[in-house]
């Protein structure tokens, strides 16, 4: 079986993480190709390359592949597809816009963020915010999957695959980029950090998000926010874990002023240790809570910030 | 402009799910159904933008079962103006896939031709997040995915689109699907007034043989089964405690 990996590729870095992830789980389905799409990604290509497991990169350098727009890329993949029997990408929001217009393209069923490859053809995925795991066998003749990183290992690095460079498809005029509205951090990225302190609608306020910031930073953590601190403005969009927003499992989750919602639980759950603090002892955080803490988050985490 | 907006019927935001004893499902018998919340807030938008004079028509479109005219009513008592029920499936328990689903609304965008087609960009029950894309793809439509922002200008959309580093601004031709996220809108609830006069708007009913679409699943559901529960912890009494147990039990700091 051969599998056709889209590398996250972004602003021509490569993420290594949510790349060597997804490598992992492929690497069940036969061999790897990862495909590198991008104005300029000859450098990615060739990092790409050093991931054990992987059997050849190609690069695919164009301004049309410079912000992921999804009509391009997916002409690109759809084009490429004939040689292989797995298109794979990592579920990030690139994957999740390009990879279903793929699948719809080669006439074929989409299964996004696979926590599970049971065989080439069988996949496992959480439904219903992560309240139940499903087991789906695809008839279809290629399968389009996404995987959900958080539940693979990263695949070692060390190998030396051949690079190749792959030509262009059409450009489908469709849609033209404007701009990113990025935010600048030093803290590591919140779905491969190894510990993150998130804040809830209980924080209150934009102003004090700064003390989850604190503790974040002391632990050398990321930061996340559930969705009711970030509809409230707390927090940007991009600091969301939960069933729409990241899903991440670190070492250490500690929840702040998190009540606990199914769909923020989703997001969270596989963490490996979760601590929660909540004045509310009947929040549903404590029920998947390894420590609980009921205590006022605003005694609590400045406490626990200079303690740690 | 005409602005067709597909809407599914799912389980309510709210309610518990269960798993069926058997592994077959989710158990979906006498449970709240209700509209799947981000397809709410794509036929909020489309409401706005009929009234902001962006849209003169909007056309809801339901695919699954009979009782979905619910979903429909509901979304036509919200304000939209016309609605296009078509069943595909008998069993409450049966999913659609997105690919199916895809076909349908192609079929019916033939028929309609909308000028911007508004869904939600996943549904709360299968969380595939694909239906949108799908679409885009077999119309040749241009396509911009996890909206919080949109403007009409002239024969493009300007669309702001939530990403995982933060926020990406595209300009997309129009025709164009454009699936939404939490962030766009806050949906209105329909008056009682309006519910009354949603009964009286008009309501095709069709099935998915009208339009000649095979949708029979791609994806075999082998089983569904729980997730894995986290074992209960402790509650710990004070900062002190939970950093010592942090740093001496669990290890991770």
């Amino acid at each position: 079986m051969a599998v056709l990996l889209l590398a996250e590729v972004d602003n021509g870095a490569l993420n290594m993480d949510a790349t060597a992830k997804s490598v992992t789980a492929a690497a069940k389905l036969g061999d790897v190709t990862i495909l590198c799409a991008g104005e300029r990604c000859a450098d990615a290509g060739k990092e790409a390359a050093t991931i054990k497991g992987v059997a050849k990169v190609l690069v695919a350098e164009d301004p049309l592949y410079g912000h992921r727009l999804a009509e391009p890329t997916a002409a690109l993949l759809a084009h490429l597809a004939a040689d292989y029997d797995h298109i794979v990408a990592p579920a990030t929001t690139d994957a999740k816009n390009i990879l279903p217009r793929v699948a719809a393209l080669l006439d074929v069923m989409v299964i996004t963020d696979v926590s599970g490859v049971v065989d080439a053809d069988t996949f496992e995925r959480p439904i219903y915010a992560g309240n139940a795991i499903q087991t789906v066998k695809s008839k279809d003749a290629k399968k389009v999957v996404s995987i959900r990183t958080s539940t693979f290992e990263a695949a070692e690095t060390g190998g030396d695959a051949p690079v190749e460079t792959v030509a262009t498809a059409a450009a489908p005029g469709l849609s033209e980029w404007v701009e990113d509205h990025v935010a600048e951090s030093d803290r590591p990225d919140l779905t491969s950090a190894g510990v993150v302190v998130s804040g809830g609608r209980g924080v209150g306020s934009e102003d004090d998000f700064a003390l989850i910031e604190k503790l974040a930073d002391k632990l050398g953590a990321a930061v996340g926010a559930s969705r009711a601190a970030v509809d409230s403005g707390f927090a940007p969009n991009d600091w969301q874990v939960g069933q729409t927003g990241k899903v991440v499992a670190p070492d250490l989750y500690v929840a702040i002023g998190i009540s606990g919602a199914i769909q923020h639980l989703a997001g969270m759950k596989d963490s490996k240790v979760i601590v929660a603090i909540n004045k509310d002892e009947e929040a549903p955080i404590f029920q998947v809570a390894d420590y609980g803490l009921v205590m006022d988050l605003f005694e609590a985490v400045p406490e626990m910030t200079e303690k740690v | 402009m005409k602005i067709l907006v597909p809407v599914k019927r799912v389980i309510d935001y709210n309610v518990k799910v269960r798993v069926k004893g058997d592994g077959s499902g989710v158990d979906l018998a006498n449970v709240k159904m209700s509209m799947n919340p981000f397809d709410e807030i794509a036929v909020e938008q489309a409401i706005r933008m009929k009234e902001a004079g962006n849209a003169d028509e909007i056309v809801v479109v339901s695919i699954g079962v009979k009782q979905s005219q619910e979903t429909l009513r509901t979304a036509l008592a919200m304000g939209a103006d016309r609605a296009i029920l078509i069943v595909a499936a008998d069993d409450v328990h049966t999913d659609i896939e997105p690919l199916a689903v895809a076909k349908l609304l192609k079929a019916v965008i033939d028929e309609e031709q909308p000028g911007l087609v508004l869904c939600g960009k996943q549904a709360i029950d299968n969380d595939m997040n694909a239906t949108g894309q799908m679409l885009s793809a077999l119309l040749g439509w241009s396509q911009a995915t996890f909206a919080s922002k949109i403007d009409i200008d002239g024969d493009h959309a300007l669309v702001k689109r939530e990403v995982d580093g933060g926020m990406q601004s595209i300009r997309v031709k129009m025709p164009a699907v454009i699936s939404v996220d939490l962030r766009l809108n806050e949906p209105r609830y329909a008056s009682l007034p309006n519910i009354m006069k949603a009964k009286k708007k008009p309501l095709d009913e069709k099935t998915a043989a009208d339009y000649g679409v095979d949708v029979s699943p791609r994806l075999e559901i082998v089983k569904t089964a729980e997730p894995a529960e986290r074992k209960a912890g402790i509650i710990v009494e004070s900062v002190d405690q939970l950093v010592e147990k942090l740093r001496n039990e669990a290890g991770v700091i």
